[in-house]
């Protein structure tokens, strides 16, 4: 029996609002407990709700980048259930008119095609408080800082196959919503989250097989490790003459299993309702446009322009596009030095190695995009060969120097370009190696390729590094030809 | 449409209400009564009309993203029914 | 000095007759020794109402001259008051200190009035005979035997018992026009938005409006001007100015178009209190007023609608009691679902159970649309119906109530039955309309009052004709014996 697997993804990313989604409480992360929940976000008795402008702003950026049909007039719910982390005892959320209607988003998989991925839709909601389960003698401690904070939850169509499109597209909406500048992406902190939905059913099928739900994975790695678990256990639990039982599931990472958390959900009725201390929002034309004008250059554009205008494969101009950081610090290194290749080459090569090494992200990178396009240029002008060049970059890193240009003339690292210089520099070191020159003049082609490289490395040595390779090859062929 | 028993403590279940044994058969009683008064709107024809949710039709003001909440943990949990560290204390959720 | 209405208060505080701390005294007194008999008073503000009057006393003295400044009021026990039991007559809110002021509170607080305390009402606001408070039933001063209105029915006592001279109160289906109209006061629910809800505890959010309760329609305006305008902490509050509701009392009523609905008089009716309503249009008649027959056709279906619409929003609203944050916690609580279910089973009363209960079903899968849907539904029509008199009349009047004052427990196992009460005050809530009650005689020995109804943001109109009633009539004078 051949298999296929349904996945649909329901994210929740927290807006990057200053204050929260109904009050003007802050929304840092880390504070002391219940020191940033006010009256409305405890739920205090003849306390209201009033809607954040940005929070607005923020979705209908999204729903524009991902070319999804607006909510022109969207409406808030309140979702009711009791659980403590709820004050109200109700949520507010959006049912019938979410703010952000059908979109699409294009993803890249690892073979390098393109997949169009459906989005549902994305609405607004508030977020719950959190439960603390450590031991308070046999008792919860709640704390509200984190109830009423902005989330956006983006619910995708069923149109994912496997755990690998799965993390593309959640890589994808990652990069998407730091991009738009509305989420941080911080998964380990809770700024995305993600719920995926994984049914299964036999290759060629149109219906859809009963849908397990995933709750709350929080790194890409777990979301792969999660759904291909559950794949599996759905395959084995069908074949072995069973059926999935449509319900909550958590991912246990240490165990690398989901386990059931039926107990908790049980059928729980809504009872959805409009709010009513909530009037319905109305988005006009000239605030959409408004808002349109704002959009940063998005990540396909980005990629479709990063080959047009700068010559970039497919593949550099993707992994360039990643972020935006990313984006705009290979676009300044390209400025300073003019060569968007060069540029590439060492943003995708020194600089990620030096940034993966020390854990950094790009934007505490120690070495500036523009320090890295001086440095590029001093090779362009032939100032430093591309091995001094690293070591430069390594000294730039090392905050050893404000340019390249500085640790250049520290170091003395200029690279001898004089010809008469070479050669009497050449001229010493075959002195110095009488015998194997006479061992290579005596040599067949093959022996004396071999042998060449001792030379090279030998004039290396003698010039410090200094002289330039390209003229010291020709120079000691020449020389050594007799 | 009457409710059972069996309805009332389905109902009660949701709305978190602790009802007592004997409180259930008057209770029960009482909501059909006044579900009967409700069950009336039925005979109304309400074919092509929008429902109105609140009474003058206007839409939400927006409020500028600005922090003006200060830290007030200590007055609000003053009337607090247990607290401890600055959390509020319910007995253990077991999830 | 407990005999004076605010007006007069005003007056006379101006000109230093006496002064905003003798007259709480004298008040506090009067409360002390009859407010015993009616129970209409939660809690008594004594220490801090002294040091509100002698604030008052002392910005008179630098020369400021407001009307409400000095003057003694009283809260309904919904709103909350900093420091000070909000109790919303529930056991669930035991020990509940206000940690903020309703805006309500602090704009009359602005103006200089005097807060002498919390005013008893039926449990969350829920009841139209202040017989489910859980501080016990409050007594009609006309009749201690019978009951004085709901929800505000403590607003109401004190007011006509001359323990205060006017008080707030919330009105969601009647809450203040009945319980006026049954102890022989004015009262006015204004337009839904007029005034702020912030920190008006909540029943029914679309459909709760704050209003003043007193002894004229000239009171009603001063108490009014102060409490409407615009919000921000509230969503629902409309940015309208506010108009001047004194200057509009002495508009002349030559011109007015009244409308006397025909399904108002029908058998529910007691017919001596329609009889009391024709002599009420007859006197605006002499003032200048036409009468014409006017329909609202879907009144009758306005209860049932009422009666999904408000519980349902209850039963959202009141999830927040459940004994985490604050108010009453059940003894030794065994898990989450015990603390649930033991706080709120022991902490809510009957009415407000079988509200909440009621509501829940109604929002239910699988009954929103025949209930919920259905009730928003009849809601349009009923307003519609108003938007279609409005075109024809100014104005349409009415009794306030079918019936006049009930005897203590006559209704209180049949829940059903009060809730047939009312059938004149609820269509104005659905529709976000103002409306207006003011004495207009008496039914064996118990007042009856008349209804006013005007188009949104017409309280001046309402206030105006209520005044102008109260030029040529006395009902309003009458005090009930004993007090």
């Amino acid at each position: 029996m051949q298999w296929e697997a349904v996945i649909g993804l329901e994210i929740h990313a927290q807006l990057s609002t200053q204050s929260k989604i109904f009050s003007a409480s802050a929304t840092s992360f880390g504070a002391e407990p219940n020191t940033q929940a006010s009256l409305i976000d405890l739920g205090m008795p003849g306390t209201l709700p009033v809607l954040n402008a940005e929070a607005v702003r923020m979705a209908v950026k999204f729903g524009l980048a991902i070319n999804a049909e607006l909510g022109r007039t969207n409406v808030f719910a309140r979702k009711n259930y009791f659980y403590p982390d709820l004050p109200k005892g109700y949520q507010t959320s959006q049912m019938d008119h979410p703010i952000v209607g059908k979109g699409y988003l294009d993803i890249t998989l690892e073979d390098g095609t393109v997949k169009r991925v459906g989005i549902t839709r994305a609405h607004l909601e508030e977020d719950a408080g959190k439960s603390l389960h450590e031991d308070f003698h046999g008792m919860t401690g709640i704390d509200l800082n984190r109830a009423g904070t902005p989330l956006l939850e983006i619910v995708s169509e069923p149109d994912l196959r496997s755990a690998k499109e799965a993390v593309a597209y959640v890589k994808a909406i990652h990069a998407l919503v730091r991009y738009l500048g509305i989420c941080d992406g911080n998964m380990a902190e809770g700024s995305l989250r993600c719920d995926c939905n994984v049914s299964v059913r036999p290759r060629g099928q149109a219906e859809f097989g009963t849908r397990a739900e995933i709750k709350n994975v929080n790194s890409f790695r777990f979301i792969e490790k999660a759904i291909n678990h559950e794949i599996q256990r759905q395959i084995e639990l069908i074949e072995d003459g069973g059926k999935v039982v449509q319900e909550t599931r958590l991912y246990d990472p240490n165990k690398d299993e989901t386990r059931s958390m039926r107990g908790k959900e049980e059928a729980n009725d809504y009872r959805y309702f409009p709010c009513p201390d909530l009037l319905p929002v109305v988005l006009e034309d000239s605030f959409i446009e408004q808002v349109r004008g704002e959009l940063p250059e998005l990540p396909p554009q980005k990629r479709e322009r990063f080959q047009s205008q700068f010559g970039l494969s497919a593949y550099d101009a993707s992994v360039l596009s990643a972020s935006r950081e990313m984006a705009d610090y290979f676009e300044a290194v390209q400025q300073v030095c003019g060569d968007a290749k060069l540029a590439a080459n060492w943003v995708m090569g020194e600089l990620s190695s030096l940034l993966n090494k020390e854990g950094l992200d790009i934007e505490q990178s120690p070495v500036s995009a523009a320090q890295l396009g001086g440095l590029i240029q001093r090779i362009q002008d032939n100032t430093i060969s591309g091995k001094i060049a690293k070591m430069v970059f390594e000294a730039l890193a090392n905050g050893e120097g404000e340019t390249a240009d500085a640790i250049i003339e520290q170091k003395g690292l200029k690279q001898v370009t004089d010809t008469g210089a070479i050669e009497a520099m050449l001229d010493e070191v075959l002195a110095a190696n009488a015998a194997q020159v006479e061992q290579y003049r005596a040599s067949d082609e093959a022996k004396r390729a071999k042998m060449f490289g001792f030379f090279v490395g030998q004039a290396m040595k003698a010039s410090k590094g200094k002289a330039n390779p390209g003229q010291v090859n020709q120079l000691l062929k020449k020389k050594l030809e007799g | 449409m009457a409710l059972e028993r069996s309805d009332v403590e389905k109902i009660a279940h949701l709305a978190r209400l602790g009802l007592g044994e004997s409180e259930i058969p008057q209770t029960t009683e009482t909501l059909n009564n006044i579900l009967g008064l409700i069950d009336a709107m039925q005979a109304v024809n309400t074919d092509g009309i929008e429902p109105l949710a609140h009474p003058l039709e206007t839409t939400q003001r927006l409020r500028a993203d600005v922090v003006t909440e200060e830290n007030h943990r200590d007055e609000y949990q003053a009337i607090a029914p247990a607290v401890e560290n600055g959390l509020y204390l319910v007995p253990k959720v077991i999830e | 000095m407990h005999q004076l209405t605010l007006a007069e208060i005003a007056r006379a505080l101006a000109a230093k007759q006496f002064s905003a701390e003798e007259l709480s005294r004298e008040l506090l007194g009067r409360i002390r020794q009859l407010d015993p008999q009616l129970n209409s008073f939660i809690t008594v503000t004594e220490e801090q109402a002294l040091e509100q009057a002698r604030a008052a006393d002392a910005r008179r003295a630098s020369g400021e001259n407001g009307a409400l400044l000095g003057a003694p009021i009283a809260h309904k026990d919904l709103f909350c008051t900093r420091g000070v039991l909000t109790s919303c007559a529930s056991k669930i809110l035991t020990g509940f200190k206000a940690p903020y002021d309703a805006t309500v509170v602090e704009k009359l607080a602005a103006a200089g009035t005097v807060t002498l305390g919390k005013l008893n009402m039926d449990e969350f606001a829920m009841g139209s005979a202040n017989e489910s408070s859980h501080y016990g039933p409050v007594k009609n001063p006309w009749d201690t035997s019978r009951v004085p209105g709901g929800s505000s029915g403590g607003s109401a006592a004190a007011v006509a018992a001359r323990l205060i001279p006017a008080a707030t109160g919330t009105d969601t289906g009647g809450s203040i026009r009945q319980p006026a109209a049954l102890t022989n006061l004015t009262g006015l629910k204004p337009t839904y938005g007029r005034v702020s809800r912030w920190g008006m505890i909540a029943y029914a959010s679309s459909l709760d409006q704050g209003g003043p309760i007193a002894r004229t329609a000239e009171d009603c305006a001063l108490l009014l001007g102060a409490m409407a305008g615009f919000d921000p902490k509230d969503s629902t509050s409309v940015d309208q100015p506010v108009d001047d509701y004194l200057a509009a009392l002495n508009q002349p009523l030559t011109g007015l178009r009244i409308g006397l609905p025909k399904e108002y008089f029908g058998n529910g009716l007691d017919s001596r209190i329609a009889e009391r309503v024709l002599a009420v249009v007859e006197e605006l008649k002499k003032l200048g007023a036409s009468v014409k027959d006017i329909s609202l056709p879907n009144m009758k279906h306005a209860i049932p609608a009422y009666y999904v619409i408000a519980p349902a929003e209850a039963s959202s609203n009141l999830s927040r009691f459940d004994g985490v944050r604050f108010g009453y916690r059940c003894e030794n609580p065994q898990n989450l679902e015990d603390l649930y279910k033991r706080s709120r089973g022991e902490g809510f009363g009957a009415e407000v159970k079988r509200r909440i209960m009621v509501g829940t079903y109604a929002l239910s899968a699988g009954y929103y649309d025949a209930y919920y849907l259905k009730a928003q539904k009849i809601r349009r029509l009923i307003k519609n119906d108003f938007l279609a008199a409005f075109g024809e009349v100014d104005l349409i009047l009415g009794p306030t109530t079918p019936n006049p004052a009930w005897k203590l427990g006559e209704k209180a196992n049949d829940p059903v039955s009060a809730y047939l009460e009312d059938i004149y005050t609820i269509t104005a809530n659905l529709a976000g309309i103002p409306g207006l009650s003011m004495p207009a005689g008496f039914v064996d020995g118990l007042p009856v009052g008349v209804q006013l109804l005007a188009p949104y943001f017409q309280e001046g109109r309402l206030l105006n004709v209520a005044h102008q009633y109260q030029q040529v009539s006395d009902w309003h004078t009458r005090t009930p014996t004993g007090f």
